[in-house]
């Protein structure tokens, strides 16, 4: 119960960022997609920079969890056309709803209601991709 | 500068974004938010036809609580959190959304054309947001992660296939936005 607590909280942080940064905001990915501010590219270059450090620290010093576990962090399977013909697919979308699946959640409980119809049609296309997965160049 | 009031600017909000992800790193889990659309497929019964959503997708539902936790915290701070208004917009950016019949750029937070309630009853509108959702859940699962798996998470631990998912992100989002957006609205 208590970790549900802690995910649930972390969850909170996630979502009031989101909106107070602006990086769910429709406009602000239209305007970074024109190169015209350097907005969300410092919120993502700030945030790997710092992600880096996070990561590597972990690895390097062998860092424990809250719960003194070792920390796994999983590689990413080692593909490139999936990763290149899907990040495209994944591109299209995010730019015409200016919406990541994070920022979807955090949207329709800001009251954004349209987002509805994006996570459902998201759900269907992640099913779709499942279905057709062994058909798929990776 | 008022953070609770006021929008924050990018070195509040990328760092904002680390912290996220030091504390799920921290707590055993890994920051990725596109796995919850397959594991909503796989609480469906997907994987009783279809391998790919054949697994423990119990060991992921700690992913939703915090999808849940994101939409509280996006209630509470477009409702309690934003009384200074948003950020603003480029200039050029506000006159050519402007002339492309796109209101509201540094007044609102969202376009009230696709994402007011009443964009609902548009069927154009409708049709756009389900080809964008439709795009964005078989897009993420393709590349095996979002902006936050891949950009984020991916980036961070040094993933070649991250860097590449995110050479990907920018090719199709500015084809969208340049290309065919333009012919869209």
């Amino acid at each position: 119960m208590k970790r549900v607590a802690l995910y649930f909280s972390i969850g909170i942080l996630f979502g009031i960022t989101m909106i107070k940064s602006e990086a769910a905001s429709w406009f602000r990915i239209y305007e970074m997609f024109q190169f015209k501010s350097f907005h969300m590219y410092g919120i993502i270059g700030s945030a790997v920079t710092l992600g880096v450090l996070i990561t590597q620290s972990i690895k390097r010093f062998k860092l424990r969890s809250f719960f003194g576990e070792p920390i796994e962090i999983p590689s990413k399977a080692k593909l490139v056309k999936a990763p290149l013909f899907g990040g495209i697919v994944f591109g299209l979308g995010w730019a015409l709803t200016g919406a990541c699946p994070g920022p979807i959640y955090v949207l329709i409980g800001a009251g954004y209601f349209p987002l509805l119809v994006v996570l459902v049609f998201a759900i269907l296309g992640t099913y779709c991709y499942g279905v057709l997965k062994p058909r798929l160049p990776h | 500068m008022d953070l609770f009031s006021a929008p924050w600017p990018w070195y509040i909000g990328g760092p904002a974004i680390a912290v996220v992800l030091f504390l799920l790193l921290f707590a055993e889990k890994n920051f990725g938010m596109s796995s919850n659309l397959r594991t909503l497929c796989a609480m469906a019964g997907a994987g009783k036809k279809t391998a790919f959503f054949n697994y423990e997708w119990k060991n992921y539902r700690w992913n939703l609580v915090v999808a849940l936790g994101a939409a509280t915290g996006g209630f509470f701070a477009a409702n309690y959190m934003s009384s200074d208004g948003v950020g603003a917009i480029h200039q050029d950016v506000v006159v050519q959304l402007n002339s492309m019949g796109v209101e509201g750029a540094g007044e609102d937070f969202m376009p009230n054309a696709f994402f007011s309630n009443d964009a609902l009853s548009n069927p154009k509108t409708l049709a756009l947001l389900a080809l964008g959702g439709f795009l964005i859940g078989f897009g993420t699962r393709y590349a095996g992660g979002c902006t936050s798996g891949h950009a984020i998470s991916g980036l961070s631990n040094l993933q070649l296939p991250s860097l590449i998912a995110v050479i990907g992100f920018f090719i199709g989002g500015l084809l969208m936005n340049h290309f065919i957006l333009p012919y869209l609205l």
